[in-house]
C-alpha cells in the first residue's frame, strides 16, 4: 500500500468531515485547498483505487429514515460460528457482524423496518443449531456516531 | 407505518444517494439523470433530506486499518444510571470513541453504555479506555476486540419492495 502524502492526509481529513451538497462539490473542496478540481477529483480516484476509502457519498440517519436498529449478541458453540455467522450476514438488514472474543462470540447489527420483522429474524437465529444464549441489546439514545480518522 | 413520512420521490433520492456515488464533477447531474429528475430537483430535494437530518452526513469513511488505526475494540461499560447521560456524552468528546450508544442490560448482563474505541495498537485501545474509566470514575468494564470481520457493510434502504 502506497504511503499518504501531507496533500493526502488533508484532502482526507477534508473528505471525512464534509463533502459539500452543491453542484461541483470537488471543485468546492479545491478551493478550500487551494488546487484545481480536476488534482481532487483524480487524487480522490487514486485513493479510492488504492483502498483507503471504505466508502464516499452519503451517509443516513437510520432512525430518521424509519428503520428501527438493535446489536445483538450470541454465545455460539465454537465449532458453529461460521455457520450462524452466514446465516446472519444473508440477512440485508445485517450490516455489521463480528466474531468477538468472551462469552458472547459473535456480535451484529440488525436494521429492520419494524419491531414484528425484527423479532421473526432473531427468532429464526436463536434457533440455529449451535446458538446457546442470545441477547438483544436496544439503545434508547445514540450518543455519537462519526467514524472520523484524524490524519 | 414508516412510509407517510418519506415521499416515494424521496426514497428515490436516497436510492440514487446510497449507490456508487460518482467521482466525477458534477456528480448529481449524473445521479439525477438516473431517477428521471433535473439537477436542481435531486439537489434541493437531498438538501432537504439533510436539514431533516434523514441524511447524517455527506463525505467519506476511511478503512480504518489502511490509514493505520489497525485496532479496534468495542467497550461495554456499567454506569449508574442516574450518570448514563453525562458519562456518555463526555465519552463521545473523545476523538478515539467513535461510535457510543446507551443500550438495554439483561439480569447477567449489565453494561448499558458501549463505545466503539479506535487506537493504532491494542495497548493504545486499553489505554484510551483506561483513561476514560479515570476520567468519568467507571470502575467495571469490558473488552470485546474482534476476532473476525465477517460482515461489514452500509445498508440498502427502501430496497425490500423493489
Amino acid at each position: 500500500m502506497e504511503k499518504l502524502n501531507d496533500f493526502d492526509k488533508a484532502l482526507l481529513n477534508l473528505l471525512q468531515s464534509n463533502l459539500p451538497l452543491c453542484p461541483r462539490p470537488f471543485g468546492a473542496l479545491a478551493e478550500k485547498l487551494h488546487v484545481t478540481e480536476s488534482v481532487v477529483l483524480s487524487r480522490v480516484q487514486a485513493l479510492k483505487a488504492a483502498g483507503f476509502l471504505r466508502r464516499i457519498g452519503t451517509f443516513f440517519d437510520s432512525a430518521n429514515l424509519g428503520y428501527q436498529g438493535t446489536l445483538v449478541a450470541l454465545s455460539i458453540e465454537p465449532g458453529a460460528v461460521a455457520a450462524v455467522a452466514e446465516a446472519i450476514n444473508r440477512y440485508p438488514g445485517a450490516t455489521h457482524n463480528y466474531e468477538r472474543e468472551g462469552r458472547y462470540n459473535l456480535w451484529f447489527t440488525l436494521l429492520t423496518r419494524d419491531k414484528r420483522q425484527e423479532d421473526a429474524i432473531l427468532g429464526k437465529i436463536r434457533t440455529l443449531p449451535g446458538v446457546k444464549d442470545m441477547l438483544n441489546l436496544k439503545s434508547n439514545k445514540k450518543y455519537k456516531v462519526n467514524v472520523q480518522f484524524r490524519l | 407505518m414508516t412510509d407517510e413520512k418519506i415521499s416515494e420521490a424521496d426514497k428515490a433520492i436516497v436510492r440514487a444517494l446510497q449507490g456508487e456515488f460518482p467521482l466525477v464533477a458534477e456528480p448529481y447531474k449524473e445521479l439525477a439523470a438516473g431517477v428521471g429528475m433535473t439537477e436542481e430537483e435531486f439537489l434541493a430535494r437531498a438538501q432537504k433530506l439533510l436539514s431533516e437530518k434523514k441524511i447524517r452526513k455527506m463525505g467519506a469513511v476511511l478503512r480504518h486499518r489502511e490509514v493505520g488505526f489497525t485496532a479496534n475494540a468495542l467497550c461495554a461499560w456499567v454506569v449508574p444510571e442516574a450518570r448514563l447521560d453525562e458519562v456518555a456524552k463526555n465519552m463521545s468528546a473523545s476523538p478515539a470513541v467513535s461510535h457510543c450508544y446507551d443500550r438495554t442490560t439483561t439480569k447477567d448482563w449489565n453494561y448499558n453504555l458501549y463505545t466503539m474505541i479506535h487506537g493504532k495498537s491494542r495497548e493504545e485501545c486499553e489505554r484510551i479506555a483506561a483513561e476514560l474509566a479515570v476520567a468519568n470514575n467507571i470502575d467495571e468494564r469490558v473488552m470485546l476486540y474482534s476476532k473476525k470481520e465477517w460482515k461489514k457493510t452500509g445498508m440498502k434502504y427502501f430496497c425490500e419492495d423493489s
